[in-house]
């Protein structure tokens, strides 16, 4: 109801402020008989931001400190002799029953009637409080409204000042953006040195023994965490997938770009990158259910012992999953050797496979090579698969039929279940994930710096 | 511009004295028509050209010049949706019959394009690229021999002698076209096609390439495209004018550039079409 009356003041507001806006410079330009320097729809959108700026800033305001200042209200609300009975704790929670009831939601139990009492005055002081808030939004708005229109001269340069405020806007949502992944990325950091004031980094980094004991904290058996056995797993898997996706994706790319028809192409482009679109824990079902029982037969077939759950399965279904990627980023890459290499090829009478092998795929190797590192960071924090096909068994070995667990997985079990971010047992899991991002930081990096020198060479 | 001329000059000289009638014609086009999908092109070009001298393609920017050249290597088969009717015989071959080998066709017929087109590769790995593909070479001496004489060829040598293995692509637009047509003659070919080899170069990259030209035709058979008139009357002794996909006119260069026989030629060659 509130946020639907303001969005409905501010959009009249807006409307008015444009209109005005509009039409007023249209009256000064032929009342003076001066060009405008701007185009009536700027002097419109100009005045519209003098009016929504302070007006937004007023309830942006209120909504930031509206909540702390009901808080207080309802603390003031409870009568000091009973609130002198009562510990912090209890307080506390007596003021959110206050909030809950004056909200309408209702509380578990009778509320008590100093309860009621306050409940009462506080949704009073919100009204009051949203009504006054409104009411100072909708002056300041309509003073800036007056304020602007006064100032609209033939001379205003008023679209240089909208593209101004613009700008800043778009600056704005950027930064945004980057803040979110500061912000990630510090609280991984605070998190994982939380982590290693329980545990020594160099046992971390270098321990070949993954068994986090799930004791309460403070007891002293807090296990082994070494980061080996989970960095092989995940290694082990995604080697498997890209020993299966780059052949795949590759010769996909090369049939694509240099042997389909156009009409060929446009069918099977996307439908290859539908593949691309399937949810990975879909990819899971499948490995668990069709892969892993066929793998597990093909291999009592020729007597080999393979786990239905293994690291071969894991990567396999991971490979499935990687090959749209692979093939869709190789054959841009590989479009973009210019048709000029390939005519000087064929010209000189070399076949189209001469030409592919010996001219097209070595120029455009640097980009190739970047396209599978891109794979190969997502390879590397793929989830789902892993979980239900890997077999969760963080132990080192080098059998890639055998169960195996990957630094993804680990996070997930750390962090499911009773997890009181208090012990090791969980902090352990921001200490993988920032090893998880710097690992695929550096991939990525790599590969775009790599690719993008070969975009460059063929500018 | 005064570099230019001077460097030019001696070109200009050698035109005028060969005598086109003492080369008989090995290759012949007959009522050759192209299309692009539904699109003709080229209309029933008919035309000999005569062997080791200089046969220029003019005709205004569209008119059908590069297709007609394509034809002539068959580089039309690797444009989708083109086709070609019509014969074209190299010593009595139909180069368009079922049982011709395209790759043999394509090392006999070179070809040099508009841009200079370096593979990625060193200065020696581009000159005997053609040679390793058609098994030319016996040995590594044999294989450096190839390289060398035909850089030696193109006049290129003794500018790259120091740094064969590195990148072709480094050179200077002027040397990287010496080096495609180096390229082309390690293959050993009869004819070579030029489409517009000079139009990316500088005039004095285009003076040298086109005393090449002249060197060239002693012993192989030069078709060469053009937009620009004097390049084709200090190059050619044979000129064909194109016009809207139409072969208007052919003769010897001097003829056809002193004395046209059609209208549409002398306002081509006179500036007033093109
Ligand atoms: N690959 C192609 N597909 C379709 N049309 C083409 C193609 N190449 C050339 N053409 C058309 O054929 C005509 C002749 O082109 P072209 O031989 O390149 O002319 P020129 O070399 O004389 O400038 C032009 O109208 C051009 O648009
Ligand atoms: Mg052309």
């Amino acid at each position: 109801m509130n946020s639907f009356v303001i969005a409905a003041m501010l959009l009249v507001l807006l409307g008015l402020a444009y209109q005005t806006g509009w039409s007023r410079s249209r009256a000064v330009a032929q009342s003076s008989g001066q060009r405008l320097h701007s185009r009536p729809i700027y002097h419109g959108v100009w005045v519209a931001l003098w009016v929504v700026i302070p007006a937004a800033l007023i309830m942006g305001l209120w909504a930031l400190f509206g909540p702390g200042v009901a808080d207080q209200f309802a603390r003031s609300q409870i009568p000091a002799e009973i609130a002198a009975g009562l510990e912090p704790g209890q307080i506390v929670n007596a003021v959110s029953r206050i909030k809950a009831i004056a909200s309408g939601f209702g509380i578990i139990g009778e509320p008590q009637p100093f309860e009621a009492e306050a409940a009462r005055a506080l949704s009073q002081f919100q009204l009051y409080g949203f009504l006054i808030v409104i009411l100072a939004a909708a002056i300041i708005g309509i003073g800036a409204l007056l304020y602007a229109r006064g100032r609209i001269v033939p001379g205003l340069r008023a679209r240089n000042q909208v593209e101004r405020v613009i700008t800043l806007l778009l600056l704005a949502c950027s930064g945004v953006a980057i803040l979110t992944t500061v912000g990630i990325v510090a609280s991984l950091l605070v998190e994982a040195i939380r982590f290693f004031t329980f545990i020594n980094p160099l046992d971390f980094f270098f321990g070949t023994v993954w068994n986090p004991r799930f004791s309460t904290t403070g007891t002293g058996a807090e296990g082994d965490y070494g980061l080996i056995p989970l960095l092989w797993g995940t290694i082990m898997v995604a080697t498997i997938a890209m020993l299966f996706a780059v052949p795949v994706g590759l010769m996909a790319a090369i049939y694509l770009s240099q042997y389909a028809h156009p009409r060929v192409r446009n069918v099977v482009k996307p439908l290859i990158e539908i593949l691309a679109g399937i949810p990975t824990i879909v990819y899971g079902f499948f490995a668990l259910v069709t892969v892993g029982p066929f793998l597990s037969g093909l291999g009592a077939t020729v007597g080999l012992d393979i786990r239905a759950t293994s690291a071969a399965t894991a990567g396999l279904v991971m490979g499935i999953m990687i090959i749209p990627f692979i093939s869709s980023l190789s054959d841009d890459i590989l479009r973009q050797v210019p048709q000029s290499l390939r005519d000087g090829s064929l010209g000189l009478g070399a076949t189209q496979s001469e030409t592919i092998r010996r001219v097209i795929l070595p120029a455009a190797l640097p980009g190739i090579v970047g396209a599978f590192l891109l794979a190969v960071s997502r390879a590397i924090g793929e989830t789902m698969i892993v979980v239900l096909a890997a077999g969760n068994s963080p132990v080192l070995r080098f059998n890639p039929f055998e169960p195996t667990s990957t630094v993804t997985v680990t996070i997930v079990n750390q962090l499911t279940g009773d997890s009181d971010f208090a012990g090791p047992q969980s902090l352990v899991a921001f200490a993988l994930g920032l090893t998880l991002f710097v690992l695929t930081l550096i991939l990525n990096v790599a590969a775009l710096t790599i690719v993008r020198r070969f975009r460059e060479q063929y500018d | 511009m005064s570099a230019t001329e001077t460097q030019a000059s001696p070109v200009h000289q050698t035109v005028r004295t060969p005598d086109p009638n003492a080369h008989p014609a090995r290759l012949k086009a007959d009522a050759v028509s192209v299309f692009y999908g539904e699109k003709q092109a080229l209309f029933d070009v008919s035309i000999d050209l005569p062997e080791k001298s200089v046969s220029a393609f003019i005709g205004p920017s569209g008119c059908g010049k590069s297709t007609f050249l394509r034809c002539i290597n068959r580089m039309n088969d690797t444009i989708e949706g083109a086709r070609v009717a019509g014969k074209i015989t190299l010593d009595d071959h139909n180069l368009y019959d079922q049982s011709l080998d395209v790759v043999e066709l394509r090392a006999r017929i070179g070809m040099v394009f508009q841009k200079p087109n370096p593979f990625p590769k060193s200065i020696f790995e581009n000159v005997a690229y053609g040679p390793k593909i058609h098994g030319l070479a016996r040995s590594k001496a044999d294989l450096e021999e190839i390289v060398i004489t035909s850089l030696q060829k193109a006049g290129l040598f003794e500018e790259v002698k120091d740094r064969l293995h590195q990148p072709g692509t480094g050179l200077s637009g002027g040397q990287q076209q010496r080096l495609c047509i180096a390229r082309a003659i390690a293959v050993g070919p009869e004819v070579i096609l030029m489409d517009e080899p000079c139009s990316a170069l500088d005039p004095i990259a285009t003076a040298i390439i086109e005393e090449l030209i002249d060197e060239l035709r002693s012993n192989y058979t030069i078709i060469i495209v053009t937009h620009s008139m004097q390049q084709a009357a200090r190059v050619s002794q044979k000129t064909a004018f194109f016009h809207l996909g139409k072969l208007i006119e052919e003769g010897p260069t001097e003829e056809i550039f002193t004395n046209p026989r059609e209208k549409r030629t002398q306002d081509y060659i006179t500036g007033r079409i093109g």
